[in-house]
């Protein structure tokens, strides 16, 4: 049987199941941690760093998605210094990639300007990258523009946990990491893609769009994906 | 001894540039030149993106007229869809493509040119702006602010924003007019026409002070080209190309925008960064041509609109010309936007709510030409079978008046400029000349600039004999 462990949380005393996650918790008691990777209904990687929360007794800050809670843990999750990587990581995921968001088609209602927006990021103050990655528009229906890709892997994962069908992927290390379907083929000639949209409706920036879509006229839709998860537990 | 006056940058202009005059060693003017400084590329970075995002990212070209670039682009990408927009959408578009004229003219003239026209070309530095205008005639300069005001008003109320509205889009509209905005729009006409005859009632008082720069104010022969239609009245958004030359006659008409390589050709002087177009069958510099509100109003037969027409009349007296009469034409411009806002608010399916055609792309290119409020405007694209840009070439209004500046200063460095006694007027009435053709060189080479100005006498070998500052 799972136990229920007890915790605090900003000063909020707080309870969850020991096989909850921080972030889990902390939502259960209305406390919003930022976050650009997890979504309720995929496997949480701890690949963005922006839920790194501070835990007492630990000197090192531990991503509030996949850490555990325990008993008698006591969790920051909004102090000055977190507050200060995260501006520090939404400036490096800036500096990164080439986000011009006046003419990017989810242009506000873009995670990534949401959460620049709410940690204050008001300049970059590293030298950016401009690197040259090419927009891959083979597919009928849906493109990829690298140059907005945070490298989250929500779409690896929604494609591959969800539809099952594991078109997405990773590749290469470091800098160079990027998204790719099937064996770094173009999307459009793609034998595993279902053309199903999940993988663009759960991007949190406008690196994969509907194509026709015009600046700032894409919606994404994520919430299908808790209900879906939740149906398939239930076995339904 | 030979020397260099050098002005830079050019203020009260829209963009960065440098002017140039050479002088003898009589110290009279040998050769002038205006030069266009910096360069942007536009056209290079956009390859490769979709060419959904070409409205919103080719408006970045400017913020003085982000709208003609957004229209002159939608319509571009119109082609590469293949497909006919709803009608009401072409109205729309022509409603926001006026209102951005009736703005950018206001800038011109009221905030740019008239403290030229109402204190003197010689008026002291510190007076000539919109602010020694408004210590002067208040009702003028209020008059600028309000008109600027009504145009911007409009672009707001069907864009959703002054400056970079991304309501334009390719197949049309992406979003239909209002009752309440069409109202609020219209009741703001019929203000905006008494400013435009109050200010072309004084202009008229005004203008036989300025018989001498008239008469040098790159009073140079060229062919005018513009846009026209069926009823041979003013079109801004679409129609074949028109082009006349300096004595009227229509030498070239219907051309079709598709083939504007046949047509035209672009020229490269070492002294600029601006390329210079020209009438491809008569050659560089024979076909060089000017556009905007000059030659639009002499490539017409009238103005199409009961007031603008009125006052066509104090138009063609004037030897047309003239770029100085530019200022003119923009005057009776306004007066013709704010009348056929009006005339296309009016239309009984302007609230029409179908105002979008959805296609993927069927061209693998497509042109788009309109009228800007400096002239024609023409972007050009082409694409890839999965929609990404592969090439875009623009033909910017400002640059088709390239050759005309350029001879416009020298002509009036010429008769102004005297080596021996350098004085702030004579290189005021340099500048203005390039005011009148109220050039955007951020379009143009899509480049911003800064501009207090200074002045530099230079030696033949590059020494600074004297420097003149504001
Ligand atoms: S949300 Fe936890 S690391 Fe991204």
């Amino acid at each position: 049987m799972t136990r229920v462990v007890t915790l605090k949380i900003d000063d909020i005393d707080a309870t969850g199941r020991e096989d909850e996650t921080v972030l889990e918790v902390a939502l259960e008691h209305g406390i919003q941690i930022p976050r650009l990777c997890a979504l309720e209904g995929l496997t949480p990687v701890g690949a963005c760093r922006l839920c790194l929360v501070e835990i007492e007794g630990t000197g090192r800050l531990l991503p509030a998605c996949t850490t555990r809670v325990a008993e008698g843990m006591v969790v920051k999750t909004n102090s000055e210094r977190l507050r200060k990587y995260r501006r520090m990581t939404i400036e490096m995921l800036f500096a990164e990639g080439n986000h011009v968001c006046s003419v990017c088609v989810v242009n506000g209602r873009c995670e990534l300007q949401d959460l620049a927006v709410r940690l204050g990021v008001d300049h970059i103050r590293i030298p950016y990258l401009y690197p040259k990655r090419a927009v891959d528009a083979s597919h009928e229906r849906f493109a990829l523009d690298p140059n907005r890709c945070v490298l989250c892997t929500r779409c690896v994962r929604v494609c591959g946990e969800i539809e099952g069908a594991h078109t997405w992927d990773l590749m290469s290390r470091g800098i160079d990491s990027a998204v790719i379907t099937d064996l770094h083929t173009p999307w459009g000639e793609s034998d595993t893609c279902t053309t199903c949209g999940k993988c663009v409706q759960v991007c949190p920036t406008g690196a994969l769009f509907e194509k026709g879509m015009a600046v700032g006229e894409m919606t994404k839709r994520a919430s299908f994906l808790a209900t879906l998860a939740a149906s398939r537990e239930d076995g339904r | 001894m030979a020397q260099r006056i050098v002005i830079d940058p050019v203020t009260r202009i829209e963009g960065h540039a440098k002017i140039t005059i050479q002088l003898d060693d009589a110290g009279e003017v040998a050769d002038a030149h205006f030069h266009v400084t910096q360069v942007r590329g536009f056209e290079k970075f956009v390859e490769g993106r979709p060419f959904h995002e070409m409205p919103s990212l080719m408006a970045r070209i400017c913020g003085i007229c982000p709208v003609s670039h957004l229209v002159a682009s939608a319509k571009a990408c119109d082609e590469l869809l293949a497909v006919e927009i709803p009608e009401t959408a072409t109205k729309l578009r022509q409603i926001l493509n006026l209102a951005q004229m009736i703005q950018s003219h206001a800038l011109s003239f009221f905030y740019l040119s008239s403290p030229d026209l109402l204190l003197g070309m010689d008026e002291v530095p510190e007076k000539r702006s919109l602010f020694g205008v408004a210590e002067a005639d208040p009702v003028l300069a209020r008059d600028g602010v309000r008109l600027r005001q009504i145009g911007q008003t409009i672009i707001e109320l069907l864009g959703g924003k002054r400056i970079h509205p991304g309501w334009v889009v390719p197949g049309g509209v992406n979003a239909p007019l209002s009752e309440d905005a069409r109202d609020a729009m219209l009741a703001m006409i019929p203000e905006g026409l008494d400013i435009a005859r109050r200010t072309l009632e004084w202009y008229r008082t005004v203008l036989p002070y300025f018989e001498d720069e008239i008469a040098t104010f790159a009073n140079v022969k060229t062919l005018f080209m513009g846009l026209t239609n069926a009823e041979n009245t003013l079109e801004f958004y679409d129609g074949p190309v028109r082009i006349i030359n300096g004595t009227g006659e229509v030498i070239a008409d219907q051309l079709s925008a598709d083939h504007y390589t046949e047509f035209l050709q672009e020229a490269v002087e070492p002294w600029s960064f601006l390329k210079t177009p020209f009438y491809r069958p008569m050659g560089y510099p024979d076909g060089v041509y000017r556009v905007g509100p000059l030659a639009r109003l002499n490539i017409v037969g009238r103005c199409g609109t009961p007031r603008a027409d009125e006052y066509l009349g104090l138009f063609r007296e004037q030897d047309t010309q003239s770029s100085f009469h530019y200022h003119t034409a923009r005057l009776i411009e306004i007066m013709y936007g704010l009348e056929k806002v009006g005339m296309l608010l009016r239309e009984p399916d302007i609230l029409s709510k179908r105002t979008r055609a959805v296609a993927e792309p069927n061209r693998s290119w497509g042109v788009g030409i309109s009228e800007a409020p400096r002239g024609t405007l023409l972007h050009h694209y082409e694409i890839d079978d999965n929609g990404l840009i592969t090439r875009a070439n623009l033909i910017i209004a400002t640059g088709n008046n390239n050759y005309a500046m350029d001879r416009g200063v020298y002509e009036v460095a010429k008769r102004y400029v005297r080596g021996g006694s350098l004085n702030d007027g004579m290189l005021n009435r340099v500048e203005s000349i390039i005011r009148a053709f109220d050039p955007c060189l951020s379009c143009s080479t899509h480049a911003v600039g800064q501009m207090p100005m200074q002045v530099e006498l230079l030696t033949p070998n590059g020494e600074v004999v004297e420097v003149l500052k504001r």
